[in-house]
């Protein structure tokens, strides 16, 4: 509710990803409210650390409830939320570092679990907000400030690794394309287990990739996005690898596996066939 | 020393020998027939083998600690006779594996032989040879064969074959020591008047959760917390009802925080390392002021330390957990009867405060089974969080003090911010929101000073005060120096922070307060001192609990003396 909020004091750069990503989660929000009837209190936006996560402060209309916790544990706290409330719709927003950096020990976690979430991850390739490092993202090579003579390290392949943990919905979008961004946010919502849509949201300070993204007909640059064609078949592991292997930021679902239960599904069963006991009946059990 | 009523036995040998349930069903067995029983444990923290024992204190009146001396020692192997057979009083009966060869210039010990395999597979249930030593003990401490009978007769009900093989166990045993003389005599018990319950700490920590309204609970395993996991695995089921375990306690912990978040009443345990990592989850529960009960079952630190030992160094770390400026509740309870109380309380803390709560158990209760006066639980009140139930408008952290918390799914959004936070829960940088939230949070404490306390003795101008589960061998220590006409005082509270503040003002009128603890650094003196307590602790950092007759003289020896003792050493 920043923008009629004096106090607070962040904004995005101008030009950053950031802002068609919020403009393609306030979409999807109000579509998916409408679809299942729903008011936005029933939606819950946890946001990590770094600029990505002051996602949950620009959202503009009628405010979800938000919770902006620490570094990293966006999913655990998600979690937490599910869990304890499985009608509620929980969206995860974080970047590349939080994510795939500090927090990469949650997703195998989630994705075992077929967590019924939905993550947004706005990937930059950098640590922005503390002004520039290289992330998991940064490609081999890079001069940031805290690899000054060239990243050391070979990046994460995030697609790879989300359909190598078990993510059971994977979309890859792009900030510029919101209309489309904001389609994958709807079907990652709707879909009934882990869904992740990975963005590629430039920062235009420290990594500006829209040019790299987009290509340039005057410099004869080919973009390194690209649609993914509309015969792909998502629910087809091998068909949703070779769409990973071709490289470049492919853009759609990737893959989509509705097979599985997801754990509050699971949780549901589990919950019909035991039976709670009181404190007076589990007391009893102690009797001398 | 035959007229003594209560008796300390050990079992001593090797993991899977049965020594880790004899002295449970030696405690249990004599519980339920009208004495008092309480168990003491330490493992290797390994699955199979290593050196085991456990020890059960029996005896007519309530017991408060593990014990001092040794009255018996069944040792099971060589190595559990070497090892524990210097800690049996001069006259006490050392019952033999016939695989052991007793020391012939051993005089100060009755020594005896006993085949307890091989007396157990003639009963046809080589599982027995458990009540083949309880037979036998029935012998050396005139508790009478028939309660053992009647309490196996109970445990095994339905299963003749398995009943009619114990009770030949338990003959067999007792007749093999005919002709022996009994060590001590328990003789008949006062069968208490009230309802009972034999239970260990973890158990009463959880039921106590069932009884306070948990509806989500996390958890990873970690020794020697995880009984609380899988009691809650098995029992926190139906509807609304959430038991997962975590794949750390970093998850652990912002699950907790994410659940108590949406609503619900939530509580995960942990010990020492766990703890350590949930630091940074606990200090955002204090800061978006989230209800939640952490409990933290101490075992020897730092690091991996000593996971299957008993320390009381955690409490430091307690008291804040997290970087910045916050204080977390603590409740530390002292008995196993405690811990179920203390349960309770804690999540009625954390639900009227709003904010993580910690329960500081530790090793020796966690694993200590106990006969304790059944909770009545209409008397038990239990409380729940001031939830917003308006339509619209509301800001979250608007008032200067605690106020409404709104639910996810109903009007009332706002973001619990871990970043310092306006009245709605964005971010802010401004001098007077920090000073005003600061201000709010630490202002609710004043909600929690409901602690209740023991006095006793209270004209003395020295007094000890002990806390968690050294309450018992230093209640212990305390009455033998009563006894001996010595001059002092007994405070006691489970409520560490906040403390009751009446204590604390009588804490400060005298001019020393000795704190017995289980640490090197004296962490509750330390913390005392910082209230204005001339506090000084009396440290111990053995992994083991206080010995009531060493800690007895320990005290005499500081009041004897002059100076001030060595006893802080940090």
């Amino acid at each position: 509710m920043s923008h009629k909020n004096p106090e607070y004091d962040f904004e995005w750069c101008p030009g950053c990803g950031d802002f068609g990503v919020r403009r393609a989660l306030e979409v999807a929000l109000r579509d998916r409210n409408a679809k299942n009837e729903q008011p936005m209190a029933n939606s819950v936006v946890v946001a990590g650390i770094g600029c990505s996560g002051n996602l949950v402060h620009l959202l503009e209309g009628d405010q979800p409830y938000g919770f902006h916790g620490i570094h990293g544990r966006s999913l655990p706290i998600a979690l937490g939320v599910k869990m304890a409330s499985p009608e509620l719709n929980v969206v995860v927003v974080a970047g590349d570092g939080d994510f795939l950096s500090i927090g990469m020990e949650h997703l195998a976690p989630q994705a075992g679990r077929n967590l019924n979430i939905c993550a947004v991850v706005m990937d930059n390739g950098v640590y922005g907000l503390t002004k520039g490092q290289a992330s998991p993202t940064t490609t081999s090579l890079t001069v940031t400030n805290s690899t000054p003579f060239g990243k050391i390290e070979s990046p994460v392949n995030p697609l790879n690794l989300y359909l190598t943990l078990g993510v059971s919905y994977i979309a890859s979008g792009y900030s510029s394309k919101p209309k489309e961004l904001a389609q994958l946010i709807f079907d990652g919502m709707e879909h009934p287990g882990f869904s992740i849509v990975h963005v590629a949201s430039p920062c235009t300070t420290y990594n500006d990739t829209y040019e790299v993204l987009k290509g340039s007909v005057k410099k004869g640059i080919q973009g390194t996005a690209w649609n993914i064609p509309a015969d792909h078949d998502p629910s087809n592991v091998s068909q949703a690898r070779a769409v990973i292997d071709e490289g470049g930021v492919p853009l759609g679902v990737v893959y989509k596996d509705t097979s599985r239960p997801s754990f509050d599904q699971q949780l549901d069963d589990l919950r019909s066939r035991t039976k709670q006991k009181t404190a007076g009946e589990l007391l009893a059990a102690y009797d001398l | 020393m035959a007229s003594q009523s209560e008796i300390v036995v050990r079992f001593a040998g090797e993991g899977g020998q049965g020594v880790v349930t004899a002295a449970e069903i030696l405690a249990r067995a004599a519980s339920s027939v009208g004495y008092h029983g309480l168990t003491f444990a330490t493992f290797p923290s390994q699955i199979l083998g290593g050196p085991t024992w456990t020890q059960a204190r029996l005896s007519r009146a309530p017991v408060l600690s593990p014990g001092d001396g040794l009255d018996i020692l069944v040792a099971f192997n060589d190595y559990a006779y070497l090892e524990h057979r210097g800690e049996v009083r001069e006259g006490g009966v050392i019952l033999l594996d016939p695989s052991i060869t007793p020391d012939a210039s051993d005089t100060a010990h009755r020594c005896i032989t006993v085949p307890f395999d091989e007396l157990a597979k003639q009963t046809g249930e080589s599982r027995a040879a458990n009540m083949v030593v309880m037979g036998g003990l029935s012998r050396l401490v005139n508790i009478k064969l028939d309660l053992f009978k009647e309490f196996v007769s109970l445990r095994f009900a339905g299963r003749e074959g398995v009943v009619e093989a114990n009770h030949m166990a338990l003959d067999l045993g007792f007749e093999h020591l005919a002709g022996e003389q009994a060590i001590a005599d328990l003789g008949e018990p006062d069968k208490p008047d009230y309802d009972q319950l034999f239970i260990k700490g973890n158990e009463a920590i959880s039921i106590g959760a069932m009884h306070a309204g948990i509806e989500f609970y996390i958890g990873y395993p970690i020794s020697p917390a995880t009984p609380i996991l899988i009691f809650m695995e098995r029992n926190l089921v139906g509807e609304g009802k959430v038991a997962v375990q975590a794949s750390s306690e970093i998850e652990s912990i912002a699950g907790l925080l994410g659940a108590g978040f949406a609503g619900k009443k939530t509580m995960t345990a942990t010990s020492g390392p766990g703890f350590t990592l949930m630091g940074e989850g606990i200090g955002l529960g204090w800061m978006t002021e989230i209800p939640g009960v952490i409990v933290d079952v101490q075992r020897g630190g730092p690091a991996t330390g000593l996971p299957t030992k008993t320390e009381q160094s955690d409490l430091l770390s307690a008291l804040s957990p997290a970087h910045g400026d916050s204080r977390v509740p603590v409740i530390a309870p002292g008995t196993v009867e405690e811990c179920f109380y203390a349960a309770v309380h804690a999540f009625n803390w954390a639900e009227r405060y709003q904010g993580p709560v910690l329960l500081l158990s530790e090793h020796s209760l966690a694993e200590r089974a106990q006969n304790i006066p059944k909770p009545d639980l209409s008397k038990v009140p239990v409380e729940g969080r001031i939830t917003y139930g308006g339509d619209n408008g509301y800001l979250r952290y608007d008032a200067s003090e605690l106020s409404p918390m709104p639910s996810p799914g109903k009007p009332g959004a706002y973001i619990a911010n871990g970043s310092e936070h306006d009245s709605y829960g964005d971010t802010t940088h401004l001098p007077s929101r920090h000073v005003q939230m600061t201000e709010r949070r630490f202002s609710k404490l004043k909600l929690l000073d409901d602690g209740y306390y023991e006095s006793e003795t209270t004209s003395t101008q020295i007094a000890v005060f002990p806390w968690g589960a050294s309450k018992g061998p230093v209640k212990e220590a305390y009455e033998m120096l009563r006894a001996d006409g010595t001059d002092i005082g007994w405070y006691y509270t489970m409520f560490v922070s906040p403390m009751p503040s009446a204590l604390v003002e009588e804490l400060r009128s005298k001019d020393l307060v000795l704190v017995p603890e289980l640490n090197y650094q004296g962490q509750m003196a330390m913390t005392l001192r910082s209230m204005g307590i001339k506090a000084e602790a009396l440290t111990q950092y053995t992994g083991l609990p206080f010995n009531a007759r060493i800690l007895s003289q320990r005290i005499k020896d500081r009041i004897a003396s002059p100076a001030r003792a060595s006893a802080v050493k940090a």
